[in-house]
């Protein structure tokens, strides 16, 4: 069981995963190399963000908005130096701060367990993060950048899809309660 | 540091305090990076050479796999594709086979033309070759042209590279020619270089025969031969082959001749169209050749006596 009610503080605790040792590194690596090496071989899997997902999950999964934050700037910073010049260092990291910081806070607060929920809340963070970069893009990079396209619709929905099975593999990680 | 600084936060704050933190840090990164106008080349050296060993094992992997699939499990449609490019390989080869003829054929009607429009005065008509001899033992070939376009017998036949053979039959649409290779056969000739006259007969074989040419003359192996004119047939100085081999004899030398026609391939020729002696002019004349213009006087016949075949 994933909840339980803690008569001390008279609120819902919600249980806190932990993960084998190592996971969490092995997960983001391996990530970030899918992120760069799928697209050169299945050009539609640019739609996936990966990186993204991770940040997601251990966000909703370790719920602590600290780990959270440093975790999503850590696996936005390295997006951003994988993306090539013309992405600046900090564009992802800003995003992916805040939606770890979002998902841990979120995680803490809400049965994040059910796969309808995390196709849900991963559509939500999907639409954020892409927000958040047309919000950096045009504010800091003075880059034009469009809030919404049918685009990023259909990629929100493909990747609440596959986070859906991604992160049950991911619960695979994790250390018995 | 930054923890240690945030002691007298409230701990609900903290993490709210850190997001601004980081997120605050960012910016500046981004500020600095477009402010100096760096792109925050080291950490992008670090993460590309971490990640860059899997991407490669990634790709050598994946193109392993690919072509394991490719060249052993997704073989569904190479028997039907292989057929069809069997198919059209077959129709490419009978088109390029088609074409070449062609060009073959535009080739030789072209050296037609331009000897046709050199001599454009003498009266001569162009013919296809039909046909060959039915049996092995003669040498004639059959041409579709006859008595309506002004063939008789005794004709001369020529191409542009020498004399073929003469018209033994006529008739309304079609005409017979006996080779000069028949046995039967003979034409008067002369040597350019020596100005020696005597006739070329063929043996039934590819090669011609000189005859009558006394061991005492000499002639050169490689010497043209053409026309002498003295058969009222064929016009002089047109060629009539090369001298491929010399022997002595008794009391003639045995002399073999290589036609200047190709006999064996013939497909048009031309038919002469009178039998009054003619003037033929040649577009160039051929190297070593020491021939004199059409017209000039001939060299002495070095056997009076010796017959020739009309």
């Amino acid at each position: 069981m994933n909840q339980a009610f803690d008569l001390r503080s008279g609120e819902l605790h919600i249980e806190v995963h932990k993960f084998r040792a190592g996971a969490i590194v092995f997960a983001v690596a391996f990530a970030l190399v899918l992120q760069a090496f799928l697209p050169v071989y299945f050009p539609k899997a640019a739609t996936l963000d990966l990186p993204l997902l991770i940040t997601i999950y251990f966000g909703l999964s370790r719920r602590n908005p600290s780990t959270g934050l440093l975790l999503g700037m850590v696996v936005g910073i390295l997006q951003d130096s994988l993306s090539g010049p013309t992405v600046p260092l900090g564009l992802y990291g800003i995003a992916k701060t805040v939606i770890g910081y979002l998902a841990s806070s979120i995680g803490a607060r809400l049965d994040t367990e059910h796969p309808a929920a995390r196709f849900a809340l991963t559509i939500g963070f999907y639409v954020v993060h892409q927000g958040l970069i047309a919000i950096t893009q045009r504010l800091l990079l003075s880059q034009p950048e469009r809030w919404f396209t049918l685009h990023l619709g259909t990629a929100a929905l493909v990747n609440a899809l596959v986070a859906v099975f991604l992160f049950m593999f991911l619960d695979r990680l994790r250390k018995p309660s | 540091m930054l923890l240690d600084s945030m002691a007298g936060i409230p701990s609900r704050h903290r993490s709210l305090f850190l997001l601004g933190g980081v997120v605050l840090l960012q910016v500046l990164l981004l500020a600095v990076q477009i402010k100096r106008d760096s792109q925050g080349r080291l950490i992008r050296v670090w993460t590309v050479g971490a990640v860059s060993p899997f991407e490669r094992a990634g790709a050598h992997g994946i193109s392993h796999v690919r072509d394991t699939w490719n060249h052993y499990f997704a073989l569904q449609n190479t028997s039907r594709d292989n057929e069809q490019l069997k198919r059209e390989n077959d129709s490419l080869k009978l088109q390029i086979t088609q074409l070449q003829s062609k060009a073959a054929e535009a080739d030789r009607l072209a050296v037609l033309l331009k000897f046709r429009q050199t001599n454009v005065d003498v009266p001569m008509v162009s013919a296809r070759v039909i046909g060959g001899s039915a049996d092995s033992a003669s040498q004639t070939i059959y041409l579709d042209r006859g008595s309506r376009d002004g063939i008789r017998q005794n004709m001369g036949v020529i191409t542009p590279d020498g004399v073929v053979g003469k018209v033994i039959e006529s008739y309304r649409d079609t005409s017979q020619v006996l080779l000069l290779t028949d046995k039967d056969s003979g034409v008067g000739a002369m040597l350019v270089d020596s100005r020696i006259q005597s006739p070329v007969g063929g043996t039934g074989e590819p090669l011609l025969v000189m005859k009558y040419i006394p061991n005492d003359d000499d002639v050169n192996s490689g010497e043209r031969v053409v026309t002498s004119g003295m058969d009222r047939i064929f016009p002089r100085d047109l060629p009539v082959g090369t001298i491929a081999e010399i022997k002595p004899g008794n009391p003639f030398k045995q002399i073999r001749v290589r036609p200047a026609a190709n006999l064996e391939r013939l497909e048009e020729v031309f038919v002469l169209l009178t039998m009054k002696p003619l003037e033929l002019k040649r577009d160039s004349p051929a190297p070593n050749s020491t021939t004199p213009s059409a017209g000039a006087p001939s060299a002495s016949v070095s056997s009076p006596g010796a017959p020739e075949k009309p």
